[in-house]
């Protein structure tokens, strides 16, 4: 239940944090749009390195890296996936360019995850929801956005208990084949299914009972204000998108083979 | 049997449940867990089955410790209900729900047949052997849930705040059938807030507070001793409260036992009559 340890959010205060989200979420998809127009490894490399110092200076360099660790898997489902295929297409050869793709591709994968987790690390989901109120999104839209969000750990945390609570009924869940295995899991889906959708009726009712929806108009005590710091994030990110497209379009990018190859 | 060695206990989120836990708890006791919200009481029966393993010191059941063996292998002997019966409850009927376990553990068919009809008629369930889980009350729900481990009878029965959401006539039943268990020479240790049904029974109690067992001694000892009972945050039994304010007129103040008060106030008041 540790990855969905990541979602619970810790307030803290730091210049990461306290960011528009609606700007860190431009930052977010210039990184994006970056890497999915680089296929080299040399400029997927710097747009990894680019996004360490938020993190650093978000402080939130433990649950980073836990982040991290949690995409190594499929990372390497994908390295050996470009590795395999390029190695088949080259007619059984390795060749330091079929490797530099397989890693490239990879990296562009991590970049991706890096710069979601910094995005959901550092923005709480009030502020989260905040930010989508304030694009005039509907207001129950919101509401049930980050109503999901927030109880995602509660439900990780009842999985755990309904999980002990049938071991504790002599359930061994590692038992049998691979069918037998998923089978295993009915006795802890059924419980957490039924009590999510009683608990959701209970907060309808419990929201009904608070006058949801009384008022049309509704007025926020926090409202979003564009600081410094994030006028510098748009500089940036417009920086890094531009820098990318132009040199996509005017700049042929060395392999990192031949850099090496040129310097020595 | 039951040995807690120095047990200390931290979750993978840093909480340090408990602090240095030693208890021994002997075939046949019955045992009472009380304490104030997070002292630790469901951390440390969790222990008792497995469920955790303790991060330091040791849990042996029956000589055998809890880290060598499986949870389902303790399980068959440990019965642990859960405080929340939704956690558990999944099958279309009652009595599927009951054959759950005795499938787990491998009994027969046919034993499971006689076990489920002993089962549902012990808490008086025999009417809804049909009925869907999900349909019944609280209670009711409450109920099948204990009675799905009562199934496979386990030598130690473990109830997590068994009281919660009963009606009196309910509650009556289950301390009747507690007693019947211990009358059996059955191991059974509950964990309740509920002060009045602990002095009803009149187990061994151990008071927790912050991970830690503060007090062990017999029911009639700890539950009419305010100092100690304030400290974990717990009030004394009515009847405990009374004698207490009545210790002035040179009355004991240990008594929880509704009968015994009676026997007492009666015999002052025949005194006073004559």
């Amino acid at each position: 239940m540790s990855v969905f340890e990541g979602l619970r959010f810790r307030r803290v205060y730091s210049p990461i944090h306290n960011l528009d989200p609606r700007i860190k979420f431009v930052y977010v998809c210039a990184i994006f749009v970056a890497a999915i127009i680089f296929w080299e490894l040399l400029p997927l490399i710097i747009l990894f390195l680019i996004q360490i110092p938020f993190v650093l200076l978000a402080g939130v360099k433990r649950e980073w890296l836990r982040s991290m660790r949690g995409a190594a898997f499929l990372a390497t489902v994908i390295f050996l996936t470009n590795f395999i295929f390029s190695f088949i297409g080259a007619g059984y050869i390795v060749t330091t360019k079929n490797v530099e793709n397989a890693v490239a591709m990879t990296l562009r994968f991590i970049v991706l995850v890096e710069s979601f987790s910094v995005f959901f690390l550092t923005t709480s989901p009030d502020h989260l929801g905040l930010a989508l109120e304030q694009t005039h999104i509907p207001y129950e839209f919101c509401f049930a956005f980050t109503t999901a969000v927030r109880f995602v750990p509660v439900l990780a945390e009842e999985a755990q208990t309904i999980m002990d609570a049938q071991k504790a009924r002599g359930l061994e869940l590692e038992r049998g084949n691979f069918l037998k295995r998923i089978r295993n899991y009915i006795p802890i889906l059924i419980p957490l299914i039924v009590g999510s959708i009683r608990r959701s009726l209970e907060l309808a009712e419990a929201m009904e009972s608070r006058a949801w929806g009384a008022t049309k108009n509704r007025t926020n005590l926090y409202v979003l204000k564009m600081h410094r710091g994030d006028f510098v994030l748009i500089v940036i990110a417009v920086g890094i998108l531009a820098t990318a497209i132009y040199i996509r379009l005017f700049f042929g990018i060395p392999s990192l083979n031949e850099l090496l190859g040129s310097l020595f | 049997m039951i040995e807690v060695k120095d047990v200390y206990f931290t979750y993978p989120n840093g909480v340090d449940a408990l602090k240095g836990v030693s208890l021994t708890i002997k075939n046949g006791e019955f045992v009472a867990i009380m304490g104030e919200n997070g002292a630790g009481k469901t951390t440390l029966v969790k222990h008792f089955n497995g469920l955790l393993k303790p991060t330091n010191g040791s849990v042996l059941v029956d000589g055998v410790d809890t880290r060598k063996v499986s949870v389902a292998t303790l399980a068959r002997k440990v019965g642990l209900v859960f405080q929340n019966p939704d956690h558990q409850l999944f099958s279309e009927t009652v009595e599927e729900e009951i054959a759950f376990a005795l499938k787990n553990f491998g009994f027969r068919e046919k034993v499971i047949k006689k076990r489920i009809t002993w089962a549902l008629n012990l808490l008086g369930l025999a009417q809804y052997r049909k009925t869907s889980p999900f349909m019944l009350s609280g209670g009711e729900r409450k109920r099948v849930a204990l009675v799905s481990v009562l199934a496979w009878n386990p030598k130690i029965l473990i109830l997590d705040e068994p009281t919660i959401g009963q009606d009196y006539q309910q509650k009556e039943n289950l301390r009747q059938f507690i007693m019947q268990m211990k009358a059996q020479k059955r191991t059974i240790i509950i964990v309740t807030h509920d002060v009045e049904f602990v002095a009803e029974c009149n187990p061994r109690v151990l008071l927790m507070r912050e991970g830690r067992i503060v007090t062990d001694g017999d029911a009639q000892t700890v539950l009419t001793n305010p100092e100690i009972l304030t400290h974990a945050s717990v009030v004394p039994p009515q009847i405990a409260q009374i004698f207490i304010r009545l210790s002035d007129l040179g009355l004991p103040k240990n008594v929880i036992d509704v009968y015994e008060a009676r026997e007492i106030l009666f015999n002052i008041l025949e005194e006073h009559a004559k």
